[in-house]
């Protein structure tokens, strides 16, 4: 911190690209930045970080396929492990830390309560495939997390087993397939329309699937423009595939029209809910004329992303989906609960199997323990929260940013890069720059549809003393792009970050994605 | 509410800063027929963390811990030893609660240990390039037929009875809604199935699992060779990843495609997931790959980091053109696995497979001397099947009653012929004790 207060007292736009403003050290290392190597550099034979028993000799029953030869597995001690995996999380940023701003990754407390009982013998230690009296506990609390989440989104039912977010927008988009095929209406209808500013998942999803994906324009408003869905609706199309509240922070204010034409065109509405945090307690989906939604756990119920992963995308189904939803699912029946498998005979027509096993069961737990902390009281405030901390950062910034739209947002405040026109410095600098204020930068670049667009989503995880901090840490940023001389200053930020910008057309350009003995570019450039 | 941190001041001073009276008036996009004016009904209001965690305890012990009972369950998830270091470094707030690394420069530490990951996966398989993760190895098998049909242009996947009867399932579903052909074979029970014979023209790639879901442990060099005579790629699906330490790897047999389940390697069995799929391939296919890679390269400065790379594969940037629609993975049950991986080492890895060859050897002895149990395998790892005098899932849930977690009856997820009813599958760790392995025996002749 003393690094980036001796900045903000005057010697912005005095430092030159690529300059460091600190004398090098002897070892790289600077304090607490320590300087790491790879496992595969640090390896001696005969170092063990385990102590495993003799096996007992017996006869090999391996058909004559024993692995010859070194695997090439380094060896460290548990110390060296240790030291290596916390120098390496002190590289980086956590919502543990601070602020986490990222738009539409909704960055919030990761409450510990839920590793605990996420551990607990009798939970975390239970084989998927026990036999179903053994596991009594564990499918209620499936059916208790399906409850939930039925119950706040207004929806009939609920496919558990999706993994995460992209694997639920499948699952939701094979269920309105299956519904077309057993209408007879599948090889007319191919076209899935989505909004111009859509996740990059669903084109891909759709498209996955065989759909032609055709987009549909924003309005000036930032939302989906009526005219042109209706125009575009046919006998030829599928189903949309909306986000609401939409990537642009907004929620869509003809949802019900949209919904009812979709419906009278006999095509299906896939709601995208990465953004459920915004309206969670206080709308549910199903009200809107939703046919499938699927649920971010690691999103809305606070699951951690843990570096990109794991997640979990249950997926709630309209009346009409819901006989398409693929196994397993739990049923509840005079001998107590069970798992209704493969070639179960139900009711419906199940689309197949989506994943082995029963879904993120791990994911389940964390996000009730969230849920049962919350409760409905709780879980309404936390939308209330997510919404007035969002558009208190719009209030406070819009004078020397530059909302993208007019009126208030949802969960997500979104800027263009306006105020920075003319001023040398990119969305890309300015959010660099952040870093070295102490705060990971917003979503960038992301929705499409708005020039250099930044999105922040502050939750309703951080203190108001917290969030005026980081608007002041923007506010300055925003003035001194805009005093016009500080343009080089940013585009060599960040500076006190463990690494510098790194050069990703090198990356691409010679992939280099495993260690090998020879070809580390360090040591070529030896 | 403890996880909110704003007042009722609070919330007043920034309501009169954005310039509304009320938060409900920041929701006045919301069409009126939708907003609720009340909490969600129906729901209960929320609890202290004392009653959240009892709550959870009483689910629990509704459940029978494989710590209280002899537990002989695999099937596709193994049961072993997780050393503490592993849990207490993925529950450090600065990997646990980190997002996606899209900003490289504050988050080396995830991208160091996924490119040491990478090259990790790429030494147990042999293979020459792995990606940073799939959601788990059944969803990894389907993206690995995607990207053989995408490589070979042909639209037919051959499925081996050997493969995890639920893996088979969600390649058929991806198959059914993706439109290509996945051509299953019958349950592989002896571990003798000949599939070369089934390859053609149209044949993009040939799906086996080594070891195969019964356990047996089979040679698929020459399928590999076939393969390739007929332009189509093998894919080998491993479910038991430490076998990698005592078998073969798929990379010295002619794998074009390696799929894992990496699970057993730091991840617990928590009752099916999360865990993590393992993807390798060969160099020349990488730009076909499903999921996030990362790459080395170089700071301003010239020092060595690392970024997310190749990703115009990637549905962020390529859309409807995209390999997969994947953007999570497994991030964090990858830190665990290349954890775990880093404490064992190649002495610990080699060991631990040793071990576990010895236990399920040392349980097969024990259980092909029980009068009417005959055991199928000639060869096999830490798994193999038995066949029983009579049904085998009765059995399972009769020793069940007597605290013993016996196997897998195979009928539970070939349901659908009957020829398997009677085989039980068990799967033997370094978490086996003579004791345990006793107790199975006598409770097996006493229901049998």
């Amino acid at each position: 911190m003393a690094a980036s207060q001796d900045r903000s007292l005057g010697r912005s736009g005095g430092i030159v690209a690529g300059e460091s403003t600190a004398p090098a050290t002897f070892t790289g290392n600077r304090a607490l930045q320590l300087e790491e190597p790879l496992i595969f550099e640090m390896g001696q034979p005969g170092r063990c970080g385990v102590d495993l028993p003799e096996p007992p000799k017996v006869k090999d029953r391996l058909n004559g396929l024993r692995r010859t030869g070194d695997v090439g597995l380094p060896g460290l001690s548990e110390p060296q492990v240790v030291q290596h995996y916390t120098r390496l999380s002190q590289k980086n940023y956590a919502i543990d830390m601070g602020v986490y701003p990222l738009g539409s990754c909704t960055m919030k407390h990761n409450p510990r309560i839920n590793e605990k009982v996420a551990r607990l013998p009798g939970i975390g230690d239970l084989h998927p495939l026990q036999p179903v009296s053994t596991v009594q506990g564990a499918l209620e609390l499936i059916d208790a997390l399906a409850h939930w989440l039925k119950t706040l989104t207004g929806m009939p039912a609920v496919a558990m087993s999706p993994a995460a977010g992209a694997h639920g927008e499948m699952c939701g988009m094979m269920a309105i397939a299956a519904a077309l095929d057993a209408k007879g209406e599948r090889a007319q209808r191919r076209i899935v329309l989505a909004p111009e500013s859509a996740h990059g998942t669903n084109p891909a999803t759709a498209a996955a699937l065989g759909f032609t994906v055709k987009p549909i324009p924003a309005n000036d408003h930032g939302r989906v423009d009526l005219a042109a869905l209706k125009a575009a609706l046919g006998p030829d199309v599928a189903a949309i595939m909306l986000t609401n509240p939409n990537t642009c922070g907004l929620f869509e204010s003809e949802i019900v029209e949209i919904s009812a034409a979709v419906h009278a065109a006999g095509a299906y509405f896939y709601c995208d809910g990465a953004n459920f945090n915004a309206i969670v307690g206080r709308v549910r989906p199903g009200d809107l004329g939703v046919d499938c939604m699927h649920i971010n756990l690691h999103k809305t119920f606070s699951t951690p992303h843990g570096g990109g992963g794991p997640g979990a995308g249950p997926v709630v189904l309209s009346q009409a989906l819901a006989p398409y939803a693929p196994y397993p699912w739990i049923v509840k029946d005079a001998n107590g609960w069970t798992v209704a498998e493969d070639g179960a005979r139900v009711d419906g027509q199940p689309l197949g199997r989506l994943k082995a096993f029963h879904g993120q069961m791990g994911m389940f737990t964390r996000a009730l323990a969230y849920i049962m902390s919350h409760g409905a009281d709780g879980l309404k405030q936390v939308a209330e929260d997510a919404v007035l901390s969002a558009n208190y950062v719009m209030a406070a910034l819009k004078d020397v940013m530059t909302p993208a739209f007019e009126g208030p947002c949802m969960h997500e405040a979104l800027f263009d890069d306006g105020f920075l026109k003319d001023t040398g410095v990119s969305t890309l600098d300015f959010a660099k720059a952040m870093i070295d204020e102490g705060y990971h930068p917003m979503t960038m670049y992301f929705p499409l549809v708005v020039h250099g667009a930044m999105l922040i989503e502050p939750t309703e995880s951080q203190a108001k003393e917290d969030l005026d901090r980081f608007i002041g840490a923007l506010r300055s940023l925003a003035e001194k792009a805009k005093s016009g001389t500080a343009a080089e200053d940013f585009k060599a930020a960040p500076r006190y970050a463990p690494r510098r910008r790194l050069d990703e057309t090198l990356a691409a350009r010679k992939p280099v994605l495993r260690w090998r003995p020879s070809n580390s570019l360090k040591q070529a450039a030896e | 509410m403890r996880y909110l941190p704003l007042t009722e001041s609070d919330r007043r001073e920034m309501l009169a800063k954005i310039g509304a009276r009320s938060v409900d008036e920041l929701f006045r996009d919301v069409p009126q027929s939708a907003r609720l004016g009340a909490k969600v009904a129906g729901l209960p209001d929320h609890l202290g963390e004392l009653e959240v965690e009892r709550a959870f305890q009483a689910y629990a012990a509704k459940n029978v811990s494989p710590s209280a009972a002899p537990f002989f369950i695999g099937a596709g998830a193994y049961r072993h030893h997780v050393p503490s270091t592993v849990d207490y470094m993925i529950q450090r707030g600065e990997f646990l609660t980190s997002y996606t690394p899209y900003q490289p420069e504050i988050t080396q530490g995830t991208l160091q240990y996924l490119f040491e990951f990478q090259t990790q996966i790429a030494l147990l398989t042999a293979m020459e390039v792995a990606n940073a993760s799939m959601y788990d190895g059944s969803t990894g098998a389907a993206e690995a037929v995607l990207m053989a049909n995408r490589i070979t242009r042909r639209e037919k996947a051959l499925i081996s009875g050997g493969l995890h009867p639920q893996y088979r399932r969600v390649i058929e579903t991806t198959a059914r809604w993706e439109g290509f052909h996945a051509v299953a074979h019958k349950p592989d029970v002896d571990g003798r199935e000949e599939l070369i014979s089934a390859i053609d023209k149209e044949t993009s790639c040939v799906v086996v699992q080594n070891p195969g879901f019964f356990g047996h442990v089979r040679d698929f060099s020459k399928l590999a060779e076939a393969c390739h005579a007929a332009g189509a790629l093998l894919i080998v699906v491993v479910t038991e990843v430490v076998s990698l330490g005592l078998i073969k790897p798929p990379g010295e047999i002619g794998a074009d495609i390696v799929v894992c389940e990496g699970q057993s390697i730091g991840n617990g069995l928590g009752f099916g997931g999360p865990y993590v799929g393992l993807f390798a391939t060969r160099e020349k296919y990488v730009r076909q790959m499903p999921g996030r890679l990362c790459g080395e390269t170089v700071d301003a400065d010239g020092k060595r980091g690392f970024v997310l790379t190749l990703s115009t594969r990637e549905q962020h940037i390529r859309r409807e053109k995209a390999t997969s629609n994947i953007c999570t993975n497994a991030g964090l049950c990858a830190l665990a696995f290349t954890v775990h991986l880093t404490l064992l080492g190649e002495a610990g890895f080699r060991r631990l497979a040793e071990l576990n060859h010895a236990k399920a050897a040392q349980l097969a002895d024990k259980l092909a001397a029980v009068p009417g149990v005959q055991l199928l395998n000639d060869s096999f790892f830490n798994e193999f099947t038995v066949r029983l005098p009579k049904l085998a899932a009765p059995v399972v849930e009769a020793l069940a009653g007597r605290r013993i977690l016996a196997g897998l009856p195979a009928s539970r997820l070939i349901a659908d012929d009957p020829s398997v009813a009677n085989l039980l599958l068990l799967a033997a760790t370094e978490m086996s004790t003579d004791h345990g392995m006793d107790a199975l025996v006598a409770g097996l002749k006493e229901v049998l």
